[in-house]
């Protein structure tokens, strides 16, 4: 079936539009919104295999041929990711379902977390630059939504703010495609791809592969572009955080991937060496921030925006190395990313605080919770038998074989300072005196704890069967690599 | 023709980036509507302004203006049209439970020691 790989963005769609005629039948909403994100995993799943064994899979929407159309393509690279996402917002589902409350699921959140997922598939699967921004509106938009959605004073506050940098940042990806297309004439990325290898990288190029790393920089915070998410990821509920935490970003990253990789490879020196150097910066940055905070929030939120710098400097050395390594990474640093959100989350729900020092001795009642974040602690900083061992890995022996030592050591000792940052979480945290807290007994711990064990069973498979998942991620790095092999299947030469 | 729209919309770009680093919302929000003026614009621009009929097959001209830029703003404007729908109704509801429109008020420490 060739309409295969539209899938995964048309049952969350169907999906969100059925759930909004059902506000007030919240159980009905739980069943058929767990069940149908359950649909899309199974359909990720055989998007992947059926990637693997036939080659790229594309898509001419209402079949306009390739460069007139709408192209949907889905690579190794996206159909992984798209995979990725179904299983994080499958199990944010099942997550929210005990923890998000009936006042929230009344007000259509279940439909708007579909919408999101809509956006956040679309975005990996698109072949059109245009067709791109669209897709980053529908996930922002959704985004916007669920950020405010309840409408506590902190929420209102940060979520001008969020709304404020991506407005600006949406109106600076219209500009720039629109450069992009009085230069190359055309909008498919593919066919503009070819046209920049015909006339080679000039200086305007040059211009507008800066202007897109602005842009994709400030959807997914690096260096000097990340000062609007401390604050917006720090207001809303937990499953909505673990959300934005594990998907919102790594799309921005992945457009940096897709946009560096397809059109801007002929000038490596200057644009990589700004996304190298940039990329360095965001991770010491990210590791300052998450060592200086007492608060669990925040040590977890300046984790994401070190690990960007990690996947970003991996993709810019550009070496097969380095390339599988942040391939590896950025699915390992999702999962695990939304793991750490939904456990802390409950920690939150226990003691009723996020600060540290007002917390102890967890480990006592709470064993089971203790030793699921032990285990996503010692993945995040990349410990051999865990997933984050063999991405960093991979991308510190590139960067060491491609002349880059004083990045690769950086990267080296972020993982030092990243250990100490989750460390100080259980140390504080789950050792020490046990207090009593008032939400105590209230909090179903044994249920809200599914989904991120689910998550670091996941996490340790895809370290200790990293043998098995290669081939695969080998796949998605030839096409990143080979920018030809992309271009062939799209218009079909 | 395309240089005197550069230079609009440059002035377009200007003022939304004044406006939109001042205290008042109502002025931020309105340096947004600004700066999404100044985008379509550029689009327009881009795509070449070269006389040329509208693009309808029934004209029977020789030439016509270039179509594709036309939809893309047509997109991008309703897309804006949304966000700043969303954007306004939540300034009025920021306004309402906070009691400030200046964005230097609006901070909070709550749980950053």
């Amino acid at each position: 079936m060739i309409n295969f790989l539209i899938l995964p963005i048309l049952v969350p769609i169907l999906t969100g539009i059925l759930l909004l005629f059902l506000p007030r039948h919240i159980y009905l909403q739980r069943w058929i919104s767990a069940i149908s994100t359950f649909g899309t995993v199974m359909v990720a799943a055989s998007l992947v295999q059926k990637v693997y064994q036939d080659g790229i899979q594309t898509l001419d929407v209402s079949s306009w041929e390739a460069p007139f159309g709408i192209t949907l393509v889905s690579d190794m690279l996206s159909a992984t990711l798209v995979l990725t996402t179904s299983i994080i917002a499958f199990l944010c589902i099942l997550y929210s379902c005990f923890s998000i409350g009936e006042a929230r699921e009344r007000f259509y959140y279940y439909p708007i977390v579909q919408f999101l997922v809509v956006g956040v598939n679309g975005a990996f699967t698109t072949g059109d630059i245009f067709n791109l921004f669209v897709f980053f509106e529908v996930m922002l938009m959704s985004s916007y939504v669920l950020l405010v959605h309840g409408g506590t004073k902190i929420q209102l506050r940060e979520s001008i703010k969020y709304i404020l940098v991506n407005v600006i940042s949406s109106a600076l990806f219209v500009i720039t495609v629109a450069y992009l297309y009085s230069v190359v004439g055309s909008l498919n990325m593919a066919h503009i791809s070819e046209r920049i290898s015909e006339v080679e990288q000039n200086g305007i190029l040059t211009v507008i592969a800066i202007l897109f790393l602005i842009v994709f920089g400030l959807k997914g915070a690096i260096f000097p572009l990340y000062f609007w998410l401390p604050g917006s990821y720090y207001a809303p509920p937990t499953p909505i955080m673990a959300l934005f935490g594990a998907l919102l970003t790594k799309v921005g990253v992945y457009s940096i991937m897709r946009t560096y990789s397809l059109f801007f490879y002929h000038d490596y020196e200057y644009t990589y060496g700004i996304l190298i150097f940039l990329s360095l910066l965001t991770i010491i940055l990210g590791v300052i921030g998450a060592i200086a905070y007492m608060d669990l929030k925040k040590i977890i939120i300046y984790n994401i925006i070190a690990a960007i710098g990690v996947i970003l400097f991996g993709f810019a050395v550009m070496s097969l190395d380095s390339v599988a390594g942040s391939v590896y990474y950025i699915v390992h640093d999702m999962i695990i990313k939304a793991a750490l959100f939904l456990i802390i989350g409950i920690m939150i729900k226990i003691t009723g605080t996020s600060n540290l020092k007002k917390m102890s001795g967890l480990i006592k009642r709470y064993p089971g919770l203790a030793w699921t974040f032990f285990l996503a602690a010692v993945s995040l900083a990349g410990i051999p038998p865990l997933s984050g061992f063999f991405g960093k890995l991979l991308i510190i022996r590139g960067g060491f074989t491609e002349g880059f030592n004083v990045g690769a050591e950086i990267v080296l000792f972020s993982s030092l300072l990243i250990l100490f940052s989750v460390m100080k979480i259980f140390i504080y945290g789950f050792w020490g005196e046990p207090r009593s807290y008032p939400e105590d007994e209230k909090t179903p711990v044994k249920s809200l704890l599914i989904a991120p064990v689910i998550l670091v069973i996941i996490s340790i498979l895809m370290g200790v069967g990293s043998e098995a998942i290669f081939p695969y991620i080998s796949l998605a790095v030839e096409t990143l690599l080979n920018p030809d092999i992309y271009i062939d299947a799209v218009l079909k030469e | 023709m395309e240089i005197l729209m550069a230079f609009v919309i440059g002035m377009l770009f200007m003022s939304a980036t004044y406006l939109m680093l001042s205290k008042s919302l109502l002025r931020i929000i309105v340096g947004t509507g600004l700066l999404s003026h100044g985008a379509h614009l550029l689009i327009l621009t881009m795509g070449k302004v070269k006389r040329g009929a509208a693009p309808l097959l029934g004209e029977k001209a020789s030439s016509y203006s270039d179509p594709i830029p036309q939809a893309l703003i047509l997109t991008a404007i309703v897309i804006s049209f949304g966000v700043t729908a969303f954007f306004l109704v939540l300034a009025y509801r920021t306004y309402q439970e906070l009691g400030t429109d200046n964005t230097e008020k609006l901070r909070g420490t709550e749980g950053n020691d």
